[in-house]
């Protein structure tokens, strides 16, 4: 039996607005606990709530992002439940009016572009921290109001890879908007999954697991790929599938059943009387779709465009906001009008570069102007293509100019016609063998003959001038 | 509408109240006496009435973002029933 | 007379003109406490009586003593509820109307007026200190849930007080005591600070000896709030100069649904009474219907119930008030809150949660939100045609303590006139108007439209500065 895996992905968005959702407390990260707490995110008795300004437009900006229908009337609803770290015994969040449906995302799957469903985004409010020490837990309310976006995919997804390709494009959208610092390892991107299995053609949805745990897209990923197999083997012995939560433990490589007495939570949801509605209508909408920035998609379609560049290629420089950054830049500033060489030297020795050093373009410390410079070197012919990749690694590492390492490695090429006439003469008189070999038509002679120019110039020889220059005396 | 005791034990464990066995009994009639009168507005016609979340008409009120002083932990703590250094501490969870 | 059985307004006289100063009026409230409050038990934790410290010397209050319901925070200093689960509770911050009245000069007297645990209840009877006292008749309860301030009014325990209002919780003890009291319309003030019961009903309002400084009171408390989302930013109308004693050509509507069975015969005549008194006065007045009113009762306990099972979440023995032992955390939810909470605040919260659940939320809720626009469309509809709207506060005077004690229902239904007004959202005021055979009080409720306590003032004052209601005292 050939099953279909089904992956819904739920992410929790921290937005880096520079105060709470409901409260004016600052949001600090990792100073003493309980020290970025007011009467109103402890929720103390009488406290009342008032929503950030910021958070909406920032979460307004996500929704139209995602292509979504924004709600024209929109509110918060109380979701109740009880837990340490949820200080008024409900969390403030969206039932049934949420701020946005029905939008999307594309992803890449074997080169086809695949649209993956966005349910819903919604606004909420995050909870504490809880710490559990033995006998005691102890709770930290620094993390309680902070203004949380929910981002519910359909279950569009077909495979671990696809999840993971969602999230990568999920972030680097997110990046370009600035609304969040999309750190899953700090906590300010969060990604639960659900995964059930069916078999192939099947129109009902399986029974699903629900997993969470996951500390990375990797993680994600790897957890996917686990329940995958654990679900397969499940239904191909017979047994039926449970709805169960599942916790990943990265260390064993395994999801763990989390599952409790409690049958299905009644959160009581009912509208928050202490909130107003909010209408957003088509003048908001507009207004803040002129303060969105350029989305990567756009961008890619753009650089195209403009530069001649391949999907293929565009593609990598726009994936982090960052790197699209300093790679327009580069383009932009390098003088001549075909862009084509600083391109490839974007996507080719500086992203291989970046690859083995496991860094983003940006990150690599190497300033566009001393890029440019470079090139220009091998641009004017006075350095070879394999010297340039060399002087680029040690710019990397040393942070010496261009010019500086390129004076140091004795590395300008001798492209001076009679300097180079001197040396032939001496190859061609030295390899009289090759010469005719050459003349009687074997194009590898040629090859030769330039080698020994080479070495004779200690590889400071120009090949290209060398094999025309030995091409015309020759013929 | 009935409530029957299964019911009210549900419901005090979602509200997270312990009842003792008279209590349960009492609270029984009670309820049962209650939801009977409040029965009444069964029998009224409200297809077409929009539901009163909200009594007065306003919209959109928000606030700028612009942070304030927090309290210090020390008068975060004040009341606390029990605290361990900075934290507010719990017996422990049992899943 | 002693300084403390004057109005604030006599009072704020005498201290602009320096014939007295705040300590003075302090003093002679606590010779009053000494003398009457082991009887009247208006106030909560008695030993906490202190003299003044400091208030704003610039205000217009002067120094003049406000008492404050255990409900509403006061820095520094215990806010309870009156509940056994916020024991010791001492918030970091004022509410609103505290910071209000601060700055206008008011002293913030240093104990808190008694009241039904969490506002649930309309006897007083259900504070975790016990029932206060009705200055008139020691047996009978001051009402509630804004008993303790009704009767430290009445007695002279106080100059004028603070209470909350829900479903009739300031107006209900003040026709029981014979004071005056005001539910302004919902967002008129602050609820930022006040303990909420039920988040769309709640109002802070005034209760006073006379109009006047129900006027006045109201004036400082009103207005726009940031930090309460549900408060209104309209302006605020000085309520003094509504005062002007003249009712001539105002159109009063009587409610026919208010005078049916159930209203004690003994104040439907001194109802009728207070109606012929404010024709004689010039206005005029016709019987309208208010068609939805027998659905208000049933509809208050559904969503208010609902809201303050939500509200009262957060009392759960983690960051403050009262913890039982356990040994572990559900345990401590659980034995907490039921060695918490009072026999009322359970029933309320387990109707709530009930209300709230799954498979019932239609059938109550959103069903009890949708009658609740058509008891507000009710009112709508009289304003068109009617400047007020004149009835009964309560169907009985005051009863015995313990009389309605074992029977919940027969508690709610007491508050059958005050309720539609919280439903609707519209302001309200009980004023004196006469007394029973057995010497009760009974009050006289005007009714105005959204934002309009400029009517009511302007209806309550003459009314009164034609009549002697307001400057009977009790014999305590």
């Amino acid at each position: 039996m050939i099953y279909q895996t089904v992956i819904g992905l739920e992410v929790h968005l921290q937005l880096k607005t520079k105060t709470k959702a409901f409260c004016n407390c600052a949001i600090d990260f990792g100073q003493t606990a309980n020290s970025s707490c007011c009467p109103v995110c402890l929720g103390f008795p009488g406290t009342l709530p008032v929503y950030n300004k910021e958070a909406l437009n920032s979460a307004i900006k996500v929704a139209l992002a995602f292509n979504c229908k924004i709600q024209e009337h929109t509110k918060f609803d109380r979701k109740n439940y009880y837990y340490p770290d949820l200080p008024k015994g409900y969390q403030i969040s969206q039932y049934d009016l949420p701020l946005s449906k029905n939008g999307f995302l594309d992803i890449t799957v074997e080169q086809t572009l695949k649209r993956i469903g966005i349910t819903r985004i919604h606004l909420e409010e995050d909870a504490g921290k809880l710490i559990h020490e033995g006998e005691v837990s102890l709770v930290d309310f620094n993390r309680t109001g902070i203004p949380l976006l929910e981002i519910v995919s359909e279950p569009d997804l077909n495979s671990p890879q696809e999840a993971f390709d969602y999230l990568t494009s999920l972030k680097s959208i997110l990046e370009y908007l600035d609304v969040s610092d999309c750190d899953m390892e700090k906590g300010s991107l969060r990604c639960d999954a659900n995964i059930s299995l069916r078999p192939q053609g099947a129109k009902e949805l399986g029974v699903k697991a629900e997993l969470k745990n996951m500390n990375s897209f990797k993680g994600v990923k790897d957890a996917l790929a686990f329940e995958v197999k654990r679900q397969t083997e499940l239904l191909e012995s017979g047994q039926i599938m449970q709805q169960d939560t599942r916790l990943w433990d990265a260390q064993k490589g395994i999801t763990v059943s989390m599952r409790s007495k409690e049958g299905a939570k009644d959160y009581r949801y009912f509208p928050d009387p202490d909130l107003t509605v909010f209408i957003i209508d088509q003048p908001m909408i507009e207004k803040i779709k002129t303060q969105l920035p350029e989305l990567p998609q756009e961008k890619m379609q753009r650089l195209m465009r403009d530069y001649s560049l391949a999907e293929y290629d565009a593609k990598i420089l726009v994936s982090s906001k960052k790197d699209a950054v300093f790679a327009e830049e580069c383009i932009n500033n390098y003088p001549e009008k075909d862009k084509k060489s600083i391109v490839n030297w974007l996507i080719g020795p500086l992203l291989a570069e970046a690859n083995l050093r496991k860094l983003n373009l940006h990150e690599l410390g190497i300033e566009q102007k001393e890029l440019i410079n470079l090139i220009g070197f091998v641009d004017r012919n006075e350095i070879s293509f394999l010297s340039a990749k060399s002087v680029l690694t040690q710019i990397i590492d040393t942070k010496k100019s261009a010019q500086t390492l390129i004076t140091e490695g004795n590395l300008l090429q001798i492209s001076n016609t009679s300097e180079l006439e001197q040396i032939i003469q001496i190859v061609i008189q030295e390899n009289e063998k090759s010469v005719n070999d050459f003349k009687a038509g074997k194009t590898n002679a040629l090859m030769f003959l330039v080698g020994q120019v080479m070495k004779k110039s200690a590889g400071k020889a120009n090949p290209k001038v060398v094999g025309e220059l030995i091409q015309r005396r020759l013929n | 509408m009935s409530i029957d005791k299964d019911t009210i034990k549900h419901v005090s464990h979602l509200a997270r109240i312990e009842l003792q066995p008279e209590e349960l009994e009492k609270l029984s009639g009670q309820l049962h006496d209650i939801l009977g009168f409040i029965d009444k507005i069964s029998v009224l016609n409200i297809e077409n009435v929009a539901p009163a979340s909200h009594i007065l008409p306003i919209s959109n009120v928000l606030r700028e973002d612009k942070p304030q002083s927090s309290l210090s932990t020390e008068k975060v703590l004040a009341n606390a029933p029990s605290k361990k250094g900075s934290y507010f501490s719990v017996p422990k969870i049992i899943e | 007379m002693e300084l403390n059985k004057l109005t604030a307004h006599q009072l704020l006289d005498q201290l602009a003109s320096k014939k007295t100063t705040p300590e003075a009026i302090e003093e002679s409230l606590h010779a009053q406490i000494k003398k009457t409050e082991q009887k009247v038990r208006a106030y909560v934790r008695s030993d906490e009586i202190k003299k003044i410290t400091k208030y704003n010397p610039a205000g217009q209050l002067q120094g003049l003593p406000i008492t404050i319901k255990d409900n509403i925070c006061t820095q520094g200093a215990k806010t309870e509820c009156c509940s056994k689960i916020l024991t010791d509770f001492c918030p970091p911050y004022d509410a609103t109307v505290i910071s209000k009245l601060k700055a206008a000069g008011a002293e913030i007297f240093s104990l808190k007026a008694n009241m039904d645990e969490f506002a649930f209840g309309s006897s007083t009877e259900n504070s975790y200190y016990g029932p206060s006292a009705n200055p008139w008749n020691l047996e009978c309860v001051p009402g509630g849930s804004s008993g303790g301030s009704a009767a430290a009014v009445a007695s002279d325990e106080a100059i004028w007080a603070l209470g909350s209002d829900t479903g009739g919780s300031i107006r209900q003890p003040a026709a029981f005591c014979g004071v005056v009291g005001l539910k302004p319309t919902y967002g008129r003030v602050s609820r930022f600070g006040l303990i909420a019961f039920a988040s769309s009903l709640d109002q802070i309002g005034p209760i006073t000896k006379d109009v006047e400084d129900a006027a006045i009171l109201s004036k400082i408390i009103s207005g726009y709030d940031p930090c309460d989302s549900t408060s209104v930013n309209v302006a605020v109308a000085d309520y003094t100069k509504s005062l002007t004693k003249d009712i001539k050509g105002l159109k009063i509507g009587i409610p026919k649904e208010y005078f049916v069975q159930g209203l004690d015969p003994e104040v439907k005549t001194i109802i009728e009474e207070a109606i012929q008194k404010l024709q004689s006065l010039g206005a005029t007045s016709k019987s309208v219907s208010l068609p939805h009113t027998e659905y208000a009762v049933p509809v208050y306990y559904i969503i208010a119930t609902a809201e303050a099972s939500s509200n009262l979440a957060r009392f759960d023995g983690v960051q403050y008030g009262y913890r039982a032992k356990s040994e572990n955390l559900m345990q401590m939810y659980k034995l907490t809150r039921a060695q918490g909470f009072g026999d009322e605040a359970k029933r309320r919260i387990l109707l709530g949660t009930f209300a709230l659940s799954h498979g019932y939320y239609d059938a109550y809720y959103l069903r009890a939100l949708k009658v609740r626009t058509l008891i507000k469309q009710d009112f709508e509809q009289v304003f068109k045609d009617f400047d007020c709207i004149v009835s009964p506060v309560s169907p009985t005077p005051a009863f015995k303590m313990g009389e309605r004690t074992a029977d919940p229902l027969k508690m709610y239904l007491s508050d059958i006139y005050t309720i539609s007004v919280n439903l609707a959202g519209i302001p309200a005021i009980s004023i004196p108007c006469g007394f029973t055979k057995k010497g009760l009080p009974v009050g006289l409720q005007i009714m105005a439209k959204h934002f309009d306590e400029e009517m009511i003032f302007r209806v309550a004052h003459t009314f009164e500065q034609n009549t002697e209601w307001h400057k009977v005292k009790p014999k305590l």
